[in-house]
């Protein structure tokens, strides 16, 4: 599909940079925007400072120098808890609680902020429905009574439970066998689709980046070396962005 | 069966002493664990306090009980003769194992279960009491459960300082060389020992239903 221009921007890097004690940059002059409805795919080696990039849009980490704003607002300025309740989070399979069932993780968010429990019922079931799991079977289940492709649709759902406007996701599918991996990635790739939701996908299999992103940012060592839509990151002339490419062969 | 007889011709004095020995153990681990699980969830908030208090722990447990008994004595308002006393002194030997295991229980909450909590907008009150204290559960209950029958073994000691309890009988019995008097101490805090155990794990088994496997 076509990227979209960035109509409303939603999330903003301004000259970002991360150092850990020494001083070594994990994430370095980072800059970009991204729009609404926008999927975002963080492509790069382990270590490239993908991850360390989507910790800092939530404030799990704080940014060295620069700023980051969402929906228009410098994230210092938020409050670190409403910020990350404003911004859905998908992690790779750890991320659902072992000691809640299904409907206590993907009601934890709006059981946070005091929703009524018909409420948060009702919006457990509907998301349930919308991820593909039927509520009656799954409602009541804990996480290790799910396959690992049920425990990421969950977690997506769980992500999705206040109606974010932004959500990140850290390698969401990684841990899953190849053929639950593609038909969980085509199905997020119509839910995306669907609800319009602003994104920054982690990964580092680019089939994954060119099958769900509008857009590549491309990481090496702490850098975004280019950001680009899937078509023309073939045509870049860079080595890493070459490398990537052979992988698609 | 001589041993039987005398515990039967004896049973009255048993029960007497069994409650003494049950009410010292009681009192002295439900304020062991009243101190020694906030100690141990303050470790994790500030690392720095961690190592003296263990080290304090530490360092109580390996003063001999009897000697723990004896330096307590002279002590004022905690000190003197009696129930006081023996109490006093469980209660530090029942801090070490409740303070280590709910520290390190909360300590071994997996980091990515936190993160992901933290990254959800739970507080760090709201991440004790939902994630870290439930998940680590076990490990907190497996120290109160070493501290109860320790406890329970350290008491008889109790005796010594006039604070009661079965070690009464152990004490009589080893100044008459009877065995059978001894016995009818040990006995019964045997038993007392392994009915903790089981009621713990009873405990245990009824805040962890319906947990992960």
């Amino acid at each position: 599909m076509q990227a979209m221009p960035p109509t409303q921007t939603l999330l903003e890097f301004r000259n970002v940079e991360y150092a850990i004690a020494g001083g070594r940059k994990l994430v370095n002059e980072i800059s970009f925007e991204i729009g609404q409805g926008e999927m975002l795919v963080l492509l790069g080696r382990s270590g490239s400072g993908k991850t360390t990039l989507l910790k800092l849009a939530n404030r799990l980490l704080e940014p060295t120098s620069g700023e980051i704003l969402v929906s228009g607002r410098n994230t210092q300025t938020w409050d670190p808890i409403q910020l990350r309740r404003h911004i859905g989070y998908v992690i790779q399979d750890v991320g659902l609680f072992p000691h809640f069932t299904v409907e206590r993780n993907i009601g934890l968010v709006p059981s946070l902020e005091s929703w009524p429990s018909e409420k948060i019922a009702a919006r457990v079931r509907e998301l349930l429905v919308l991820v593909g799991l039927a509520p009656e079977t799954f409602i009541k289940r804990y996480p290790h009574e799910l396959s690992g492709g049920q425990r990421q649709r969950v977690g997506v759902a769980r992500a999705l439970a206040a109606d974010p406007p932004v959500l990140l996701l850290d390698e969401p599918f990684g841990a899953l066998d190849p053929i639950t991996r593609s038909e969980i990635q085509k199905e997020f790739r119509e839910l995306h689709h669907r609800l319009g939701k602003t994104m920054i996908f982690v990964t580092h299999d680019i089939r994954e980046a060119f099958l769900l992103g509008t857009r590549i940012g491309l990481m090496q060592e702490g850098r975004m070396v280019a950001l680009v839509t899937p078509d023309e990151f073939l045509k870049l002339d860079h080595d890493e962005a070459r490398a990537f490419a052979g992988c698609l062969q | 069966m001589k041993v039987l007889e005398f515990m039967w011709a004896d049973r009255f004095e048993i029960l007497q002493l069994s409650a003494e020995h049950i009410f010292l153990v009681f009192v002295s681990i439900t304020i062991a664990v009243a101190i020694g699980v906030p100690v141990g969830i303050l470790m994790t908030r500030k690392p720095r306090l961690g190592r003296p208090i263990l080290a304090f722990a530490n360092i109580v447990q390996t003063i001999p009980s009897l000697a723990l008994f004896g330096f307590l004595i002279p002590l004022p308002y905690i000190g003197g003769i009696g129930t006081r006393t023996a109490i006093v002194a469980l209660l530090l030997y029942s801090l070490l194992p409740i303070i280590r295991n709910t520290f390190t229980g909360i300590s071994g909450v997996d980091p990515a279960v936190r993160e992901a909590a933290r990254g959800m907008g739970m507080t760090d009150t709201q991440i004790l009491r939902q994630v870290e204290i439930p998940l680590s559960l076990g490990v907190i209950f497996a120290g109160i459960r070493v501290a109860t029958v320790i406890a329970v073994g350290v008491a008889t000691i109790a005796a010594a300082i006039g604070a009661g309890g079965l070690g009464m009988f152990i004490f009589r019995g080893t100044s008459m060389l009877d065995y059978r008097v001894i016995l009818a101490g040990a006995i019964p805090a045997a038993f007392i020992a392994l009915a903790a155990d089981f009621g713990m794990s009873a405990l245990e088994r009824y805040f962890m239903r319906e947990r992960r496997s």
